[in-house]
């Protein structure tokens, strides 16, 4: 192939894989949601080999997060009108 | 104290050793059976971040197995720094070295896999540049291109089906893995490391992009080992998970 070709063809991938982009980019990020992960579940910064992930001992501790898809943490169906919150809350601490 | 570091550190990984001379439980009593309950603790949390960090292992090999390993591994590699979220690196090389496991000779690989996703998940952010960025380079300069990788995107390729092995023991419902070579690319777009199945043409087009080749060079190189690859998926991959953090231009050195 030649120099010209293959500049072509580069150019070509650049297009196709940022046309691709577009149409993807709109996919939600991940938000860490407080108050929404049963106990035991909740996720953790500090992750794997860590202690603080799966720490929760009440289901839908306040001070506990999971992570979720942007946009869906406040509207998720929890028991007795609790909702899950971007902030820590202070509802269903540990005894 | 009259107890040296160096005495106290090899009684710590040897259970046979007595509790080291002089070593008093800090009222004036020697330590006694207090030493063994922290030299049983030590190993035990070691053994059970090992567990945490290589459950594909731990299936692989069952979970009294993997215990009895952990036990060795840990006396041997000892932690070399104070993070147990980085506990574990030596594991793949110690399991290829394993004469009673070197019959399953994916194990090694597999671990690698396993321990990249974990060095994945604690690299630093790297904030992605702009895909509209490299749209607005001439098509020489696009050629010409080359790429730094945010220190969470990792390459890690094997003569064995690793990302077959790993989805068929982690998740519910995936196939068995496939008898053939794989090459996996593990980006952490946010928060959790993904894993990607490369093809053979696509790793060697990364691996080319990762030692700093330009895009072109790098094309070049998967072309010649299958005239069909696609550039535009690996780079549509490549974009969409923000593993793209610098790009330099212009330079045909």
């Amino acid at each position: 192939m030649s120099n010209l070709m293959k500049t072509v063809a580069i150019a070509g991938a650049v297009t196709a894989a940022l046309a691709a982009q577009t149409s993807t980019a709109s996919a939600a990020g991940q938000v860490k949601c407080y108050g929404v992960a049963l106990a035991g579940e909740n996720d953790c910064k500090a992750g794997a080999g860590t202690t603080c992930a799966g720490s929760s001992t009440v289901d839908y501790q306040g001070n506990a997060w999971k992570l979720v898809d942007e946009g869906t943490c406040a509207a998720m169906d929890l028991p007795d009108d609790r909702m899950g919150s971007l902030e820590e809350l202070d509802r269903d601490l540990p005894g | 104290m009259s107890v040296t570091q160096t005495k106290f550190h090899t009684a710590l990984l040897d259970p046979d050793q007595p509790v080291p001379l002089g070593l008093s439980d800090g009222q004036g009593q020697p330590a006694g059976s207090r030493f063994a309950v922290y030299r049983n603790n030590v190993a035990s949390s070691l053994t059970e971040a090992l567990e945490i960090s290589f459950p594909v292992i731990a299936k692989l090999i069952g979970a009294e197995n993997f215990k009895a390993i952990s036990g060795l591994f840990l006396r041997q590699h000892p932690p070399k720094v104070p993070m147990l979220s980085q506990y574990g690196d030596d594991m793949p090389a110690f399991l290829a070295g394993f004469k009673p496991l070197e019959h399953i000779k994916y194990l090694a690989d597999t671990a690698r896999l396993e321990q990249a996703m974990r060095v994945s998940y604690h690299a630093a952010d790297a904030a992605p540049i702009d895909a509209h960025d490299l749209q607005a380079l001439t098509p020489e300069d696009m050629a010409t291109a080359r790429f730094t990788f945010a220190p969470s995107a990792l390459l890690v390729r094997s003569p064995w089906p690793i990302h077959g092995i790993w989805t068929f023991n982690m998740q519910d419902g995936a196939p068995k893995p496939p008898a053939t070579a794989q090459s996996v690319l593990v980006l952490r777009p946010e928060f959790d490391p993904d894993l990607h199945l490369l093809s053979e043409p696509a790793a060697i087009c990364m691996l080319a992009l990762m030692a700093g080749e330009t895009l072109s060079n790098a094309n070049d190189a998967a072309l010649n080992d299958d005239p069909e690859f696609d550039l535009a998926t690996l780079l549509g991959l490549l974009l969409a998970h923000g593993a793209i953090t610098q790009l330099k231009s212009g330079d045909t050195a």
